[in-house]
């Protein structure tokens, strides 16, 4: 079973349904018992970082985070759920994340760009992982963010997409996993990614 | 690179798609559901619904569209039209969009888009504005689907409407939607160099050029079209292609 975590943001139900055409089973809940038990949880998001981090906080759900990154559960944050992974973000002021892994989450400051970073951006692979398999330099994935990893710890980056800088677009690290792009709507090289991650799971 | 994107654009009403379809490769092609599905596997990048229904009932109708297209496409859409309220905010997504588009409603509130900003993010709130020239040259912002002058200034309501919180503008210049003789391109160009969000230039397209046109002169982050699409004048891939070829980065 893998978890979805309602923490009271963002498009749980479209990620809700790209699992589910995957034939897994999936329960969206906050309730901290049923995420102990799961294989996989799924931090969706999307939204502030501050609302984000004060929701789990609100329910509890750091610590059981915590633990279950630690014991090995798999963790998957998408979007605003990757970036919670980290030590800190600077949205709208300074706020810690779940601090599971090492980098900052800043603002894009080029002002010849247009931020949100929105729409389709192509996957450059800067790691080979099984979270990647099958995926091609030409694919596009759908992402829609203002603020992006920084600090990141190199060798945990698979793929990378350019928007003035190289923004992280998916990270390993053991039984962390983030996308920083948004697989539930990004077509048919989105359900390949998921496909990936259910392989890794199950 | 960041791809431009290609939105064909779904007006509908009680239920069914309208403004002219002709498909010969689809059973209902007045389903919205059908032709989203449709859309979203010939590469289209994004869509947008309008509502154009004005009752009560039928806003049930339309919520259940939305619902029923979040669960068969598995790319983004905006839902626009008849949108008033952090409420109507609300219900659309929760039902499943990706994306509210508001127009009267901001110029009438414009506080609006800062609450729905808010709530849900600057990437969730779009400003759509219907404009048209004067007669000094400059553009007017109109409203209840381009009936009245505002006298508000397209340029200086897209920066508002920007600082408040939209996450990305929709311009549909009056002059040319419907016409098919080009986008307009000064109008698009000046607002996309003014804003730091993307832009979606829409009305005018009946050629691949006009396409190729809008988003590099124009400067235009996406091209919207309704009929061009639907009467399958212009391909979408090959459209795509065309672009492509032509140095325009898109997703193919």
């Amino acid at each position: 079973m893998i978890v979805i975590v309602d923490y009271g943001v963002g498009n749980i139900r479209n990620v809700e349904r790209a699992f589910t055409k995957l034939n897994m089973e999936v329960v969206v809940t906050r309730d901290i018992e049923r995420i102990d038990q799961a294989q996989a949880i799924i931090l969706p998001g999307v939204g502030a970082f501050r609302d984000a981090i004060s929701n789990l906080k609100k329910y509890d759900l750091v610590e059981c985070l915590k633990r279950n990154a630690a014991k090995g559960t798999w963790i998957v944050g998408i979007c605003l759920g990757m970036q919670l992974l980290y030590d800190k973000s600077y949205e709208d002021g300074e706020y810690e994340g779940l601090g599971l892994l090492r980098g900052e989450i800043v603002k894009f400051d080029d002002s010849e760009l247009k931020v949100p970073h929105m729409g389709w951006n192509q996957l450059v692979k800067r790691h080979e992982d099984e979270i990647g398999k099958g995926l091609s330099e030409n694919d596009y994935v759908y992402f829609v963010h203002s603020y992006y990893l920084k600090n990141e710890d190199a060798d945990s980056v698979i793929f990378t997409s350019s928007y003035g800088v190289d923004v992280p677009a998916i990270i390993r690290k053991k039984n962390m996993i983030g996308m920083q792009f948004h697989p539930e709507k990004s077509g048919e090289v989105g359900v390949k990614i998921l496909s990936n991650l259910k392989e890794l799971i199950v | 690179m960041l791809a431009k994107r290609i939105i064909p654009c779904l007006d509908v009403r009680n239920g069914r798609v309208v403004k002219g379809t002709k498909f010969t490769d689809i059973k209902d092609v007045d389903d919205p559901v059908i032709l989203a599905a449709y859309y979203a596997q010939a590469s289209a990048d994004e869509l947008v619904f309008y509502d154009i229904t004005a009752s009560s009932d039928e806003r049930n109708i339309f919520l259940d569209i939305v619902r029923k297209t979040a669960d068969t496409i598995d790319i983004p859409f905006t839902i626009g039209g008849g949108i008033r309220s952090l409420e109507d905010f609300d219900r659309l997504m929760k039902a499943g969009a990706d994306k509210v588009s508001i127009n009267s409603a901001a110029v009438n509130n414009p506080q609006l888009i800062k609450e729905a900003a808010l709530r849900y993010g600057s990437q969730c709130v779009v400003l759509s504005m219907d404009v048209k020239r004067n007669l000094e040259g400059k553009w007017d912002v109109y409203v209840k689907g381009g009936r009245e002058n505002t006298g508000m200034d397209a340029l200086e309501w897209a920066k508002r409407g920007v600082a408040l919180g939209a996450g990305e503008i929709v311009l549909n210049c009056i002059d040319t939607d419907g016409v098919k003789m080009g986008y307009s391109l000064d109008i698009t160009r000046e607002i996309s160099d003014s804003v730091r969000v993307p832009v979606i230039a829409s009305g005018g397209a009946g050629t691949m050029e006009h396409f190729y046109d809008v988003l590099t002169e124009g400067k235009a982050d996406a091209a919207l079209s309704a009929s061009v699409f639907h009467f399958k004048e212009i391909d979408i891939n090959e459209l795509k292609k065309y672009l492509k070829s032509k140095g325009v980065e898109v997703r193919i």
